[in-house]
């Protein structure tokens, strides 16, 4: 197999039962498995809520560590649709021309930056990087600020080999309050003071609301974007054709990316909890018990998708769900499609070939499964065109 | 070269024209407010959902199966809706009116 390769842990659960089981820290976790079962369960926030106790969704469960709600993420509607429409017109920014043209310079940079060098070890050398660089644009903060966020490593809130880790989760929150600090002294245009300057049902949010919209800006953008660009560099490696085919026909660009995403599904599931006795895919779940929302295992689902476990790289009906389904679509989707379409391209037009030269994968224990998401480490050597 | 007809749910209604790519691209290269296509034209996102006129279905065709999976949850969704991602600009569609979903 090759070293790029996802396997696909859940096939035999999703068509056998539908459904596996993961015991997390003492609260369990029903996974949905199959596509149809995923989205009805999604779609349907009364029985299967957001708005739990904050971290309480989140697989592993952060409830342990955050006691600040991430909004809108851990919120139903209503609530859920009135806070996601005060941030939504920021978060599509990265389709404006200027904020394009700017992460296209990063990218573009970033990308020389390995050419010249010799080998890269492209987790905390490129992905790292990339991802911190580009976050300054969608907070529209100096680019020199993604200099603190590298030195924290790769995960906010994970070391390796430790499922949870309190400290690391209080860097981040003990930044975040500076910065609130910050922008309430001297307001400018970066996130922080526009959150601050919001309303929300004639109300200003408050510090403890805007600490949440922050925080899930932060967590909910990093594992993932420095998943999918290490997934992707690690796929052209072991793929030049699609580089080259990239270049000739560049019309492909945006399946492709879609393809990327849902094959590596950066984030493997995410949780709901269950307000009412309720069945998923003909099982019993109980009231205030759990379940997750498994976008991995829904992105191989022979039932949608040809070839489910291969590369498609122009597939055109592509009902993927790496950026979730119903209210809670990924409010960073648009950020991180800009990112990895620029990333692609800028691939395609100045890398000939990269060399996979050491690897090691990053296996999620999911109990039932074991799931590679992406790499602890990938050392590759880039060559120009 | 089709001339292709939105009507926004606040009620004003664009015509424009094209020969080529998805209706999503045409709404969204005129800025036709409710067609984002935020997936750039895969039926993953499910945001460029419109109605066809009834009698323009015969032109539009109806929905795949992948699209009516997209759309069965969908409050505004009936059986005139479509995901625009899915339909093709050509002479075919000429004079078809949508009305934007959301």
């Amino acid at each position: 197999m090759k070293k790029s390769a996802l396997p696909d842990p859940f096939a035999a659960a999703r068509l056998r039962e539908g459904i596996g089981h993961m015991n997390d820290q003492g609260d369990p976790v029903t996974m949905i498995l199959r596509l149809k079962d995923l989205r009805k369960t999604a779609h349907n926030y009364k029985t299967f809520q957001s708005g739990a106790t904050p971290g309480r969704i989140v697989v592993p469960s952060e409830v342990n560590i955050r006691d600040t709600r991430q909004i809108p993420f851990e919120l139903d509607p209503p609530e859920h649709t009135a806070y996601r429409a005060a941030v939504e017109a920021w978060f599509r920014r990265p389709l404006e021309e200027g904020y394009a043209r700017a992460l296209t310079r990063q990218i573009e940079t970033l990308v020389d930056e390995v050419l010249q060098g010799d080998t890269v070890e492209v987790v905390s050398a490129f992905a790292l990087p990339l991802q911190s660089r580009a976050l300054t644009l969608l907070l529209n903060i100096p680019e020199a600020e993604a200099d603190t966020w590298i030195a924290w490593g790769t995960h906010v809130f994970r070391s390796e080999g430790v499922a949870l880790d309190g400290e690391k989760a209080n860097i981040l929150y003990d930044y975040i309050d500076e910065q609130i600090d910050r922008a309430i002294a001297d307001p400018g245009e970066d996130l922080y003071s526009v959150l601050l300057a919001s309303e929300v049902n004639g109300k200003p949010l408050t510090r403890e609301e805007v600490r949440g919209v922050m925080i899930l800006t932060f967590a909910g953008g990093r594992d993932t974007l420095i998943n999918a660009i290490t997934n992707s560099v690690a796929y052209f490696a072991e793929h030049p054709e699609s580089l080259n085919r990239l270049r000739t026909e560049p019309e492909i660009l945006n399946r492709a990316v879609e393809e990327l995403v849902r094959y590596f599904a950066p984030l493997t599931h995410i949780g709901r909890v269950v307000t009412r006795d309720a069945e998923v895919c003909a099982h019993a779940v109980r009231a205030d018990s759990r379940v997750s929302l498994c976008w991995a295992s829904a992105n191989r689902d022979a039932a949608a998708f040809d070839k489910p476990d291969e590369i498609v790289l122009d597939r055109k009906l592509n009902p993927h769900v790496s950026f979730g389904f119903s209210h809670h679509n990924c409010l960073g989707a648009t950020h991180a499609r800009q990112l990895l379409r620029t990333l692609v391209a800028t691939l395609a037009e100045k890398v000939a070939s990269i060399e996979l030269l050491d690897h090691r994968d990053n296996v999620e224990d999911l109990d039932q499964f074991k799931r590679k998401v992406g790499f602890d480490s990938l050392t590759v050597r880039f060559h120009a065109r | 070269m089709a001339n292709i007809t939105f009507i926004t749910t606040d009620g004003a209604s664009t015509t424009v024209s094209g020969n080529s790519g998805s209706v999503m691209e045409l709404a969204r290269d005129h800025n036709i407010e409710g067609i984002l296509g935020n997936c750039g034209g895969v039926c993953s996102c499910a945001t460029c959902h419109v109605h066809v006129a009834p009698d323009d279905m015969r032109k539009t065709g109806e929905a795949s199966e992948i699209e009516r999976d997209m759309l069965e949850l969908d409050d505004n969704a009936d059986e005139y809706s479509r995901l625009c991602c899915q339909i093709v600009v050509s002479d075919a569609i000429d004079g078809v009116v949508f009305r934007v979903a959301e």
